[in-house]
């Protein structure tokens, strides 16, 4: 009842008064530079994004309404497109797999470790502060024809030159590179998920017997699964958007055997102008970034714990 | 103790320096694409392209740093790097701080559902806006300008949720004494709360300062001289018609991430800190 009479109260005010009632002035204050900022570079091009999706704006001239086509343009007659949503698909989950795997397998053990674990931890780290470019550089050296894996490959006598040439193995080249630069992060953010498990637990498990191996998968792996859910998502997120990589080694070739969604917005919007279209692209990954983030937040139901 | 147990000591001690000893090997091989990149940068280019592939150079050419770094404006591209870097940093403390503090310490209608919408616009990828983004710069007039190329990036809404959370962990009770005496809200969080929070402002800064020192694609489409330039934008002008200057784009690439090693060896602990918060909160 009193809360009804305070509202009716209330309600008698100026609307402006009543919002900024106690410290809202106050606060528009505090958050005004960065409302002004987000709505300028974030509301405003998202909003943006979607209606240029519906047009067929070229940069020049006026922007023409025209429905849907983009996108129907898109699933049915654009003949990269399906080849793109395959290579970024493919790129995804072939990346996300090997880093999760091979991060987790380093933090573990790195941890096992008596001394210089955090020595380890910044030998692994260094690529995530180099810039990307000047990864996707020294790798591309590496790969080029007549660089040092061919020469390598031929001392081996095995029987493949030039990759980033190879319509099945650039793709390859390009996730090898991308693991080098992407999997220190994850190696230390398990590394310190998995210095937050109590010794006691691990101690009380080999008091009672548990093996090495059984302690691992029955103890540290389901305490450290919220933290192991959490790189999954953001990794897999990241690398729907793959572009530096396969800007400076591949150029989306041969062919468009390494274009990616993110390559062909870039391709579509800045070097053939057709704003509308690349936009579209745009939402399509974003499409893809929610649908895979969704499938990681229903599986983990099954394998993430959060009852510790 | 036991002839046994000193035995099976012993073991564990084996075991123990050969499981280091093995992954120091493993670190080493990791760290061989950088001993490649310098091992490259001091060759001449006709070597470098020689078979068969040599580890170390023939002949040392140490000059090759001078030389990429009058070949192209290298200076420029990094002191370019190095102002869009620095102001979009302190832009983004500057804003965070203020936002922060306005969703941690005031209380105001709607609160919650902004904080709500600011989290919410973490899920949106860069690369999805821009297309717009460069519309509005160009809009604007501001393509190929440098509040062209750092307004746009300043402003994410990370910083403002990662500084509320710290500002929550600061006792009310240190700013309450400033209240009771009258100080302005704003001389409280210059003067009591940011000193306060120089780890968080730290990681903040430090990410954000990586972040577009690596920043690739937003200077390279905002940016179209070649004089205004990043230096990752830079290094791929090594790439011509004519061929690629391998040496000179070794070297390039080489000057190009001392900062963040630089960076990553000294405030390592740091940085392990930070994402040990996140190991932390697990997500949630």
């Amino acid at each position: 009842m009193l809360a009804k009479h305070t509202d009716l109260n209330a309600r008698s005010r100026p609307r402006s008064r009543r919002w900024f009632r106690g410290e809202g002035w106050t606060a528009l204050f505090f958050l005004l530079p960065g409302l002004i900022g987000i709505f300028l570079f974030l509301v405003l091009p998202i909003l943006a994004s979607i209606a240029l999706s519906f047009t067929n704006w070229q940069l020049l001239g006026t922007p023409r309404f025209v429905g849907f086509s983009n996108y129907t343009r898109l699933f049915t007659t654009d003949p990269q497109f399906w080849t793109v949503m395959r290579n970024t698909v493919f790129f995804t989950i072939e990346y996300l797999i090997l880093n999760i795997a091979l991060s987790l397998g380093l933090a573990v053990w790195i941890s096992s470790l008596k001394i210089g674990q955090r020595w380890f931890r910044v030998v692994f780290f260094l690529p995530t502060f180099t810039p990307l470019i000047a990864v996707a550089i020294v790798w591309m050296l590496i790969f080029s024809s007549g660089g040092l894996l061919d020469s390598l490959m031929a001392q081996l006598s095995l029987p493949f030159s030039g990759v980033l040439n190879n319509r099945t193995l650039a793709m390859q080249a390009v996730i090898i590179t991308s693991l080098w630069a992407g999997i220190g992060y994850n190696t230390v953010l398990f590394n310190a998920a998995l210095d937050m498990v109590p010794a006691t637990y691990l101690e009380a498990a080999r008091i009672d017997g548990a093996t090495a191996w059984d302690r691992f998968w029955k103890i540290r792996l389901p305490l450290i699964s919220p933290t192991l859910f959490f790189g999954t998502v953001m990794t897999a997120i990241t690398s729907l958007q793959v572009f530096d990589q396969i800007y400076v080694m591949t150029k989306g070739g041969p062919g468009s055997s390494t274009a990616t969604l993110g390559y062909a917005i870039y391709q579509r919007g800045f070097q053939n102008f057709q704003m509308g279209y690349a936009s579209a692209i745009a939402w399509v990954m974003f499409a893809l970034i929610m649908a895979l983030t969704a499938l990681q937040f229903w599986l983990q139901r099954k394998w993430v714990h959060y009852d510790a | 103790m036991t002839l046994k147990s000193k035995a099976r000591a012993r073991r564990k001690l084996a075991l123990d320096i050969l499981n280091h000893a093995a992954l120091l090997l493993v670190a080493l091989a990791f760290l061989f694409p950088f001993f490649w990149m310098i091992s490259n940068a001091v060759r001449s280019n006709a070597e470098v392209m020689a078979i068969p592939v040599r580890l170390l150079p023939e002949v040392f050419e140490w000059g090759n740093f001078a030389a990429a770094w009058t070949r192209l404006p290298f200076g420029r591209f990094f002191l370019n790097s190095a102002i869009i870097a620095i102001c979009v940093t302190a832009i983004t403390v500057v804003v965070s701080c203020l936002s922060g503090y306005a969703f941690a310490r005031l209380k105001f209608r709607g609160r919650e559902m902004l904080l709500l919408g600011y989290i919410g616009t973490l899920m949106v990828p860069p690369l999805m806006l821009i297309i717009p983004l460069f519309l509005i710069v160009n809009r604007l007039g501001l393509v190929n300008t440098f509040p062209g190329v750092i307004l746009p990036v300043a402003f994410g809404t990370f910083g403002a949720f990662l500084m509320r959370q710290f500002f929550l962990s600061i006792p009310m009770e240190l700013e309450e004494a400033a209240r009771i005496d009258g100080a302005w809200r704003l001389r409280i969080l210059v003067s009591i709360i940011v000193p306060l929070s120089m780890p968080a402002i730290g990681l903040l800064s430090l990410f954000t300062f990586m972040g577009q020192w690596s920043n690739f694609l937003w200077p390279l489409i905002v940016m179209t001289g070649a004089d205004n330039a990043t230096l990752p934008v830079g290094l791929t002008l090594f790439q011509t018609q004519q061929g690629t200057q391998w040496n000179y784009l070794m070297a390039g690439a080489a000057l190009s991430m001392l900062p963040g090693i630089f960076l990553a060896i000294i405030l390592q602990k740091l940085i392990y800190n930070s994402i040990a918060l996140n190991a932390g909160m697990g997500g949630r």
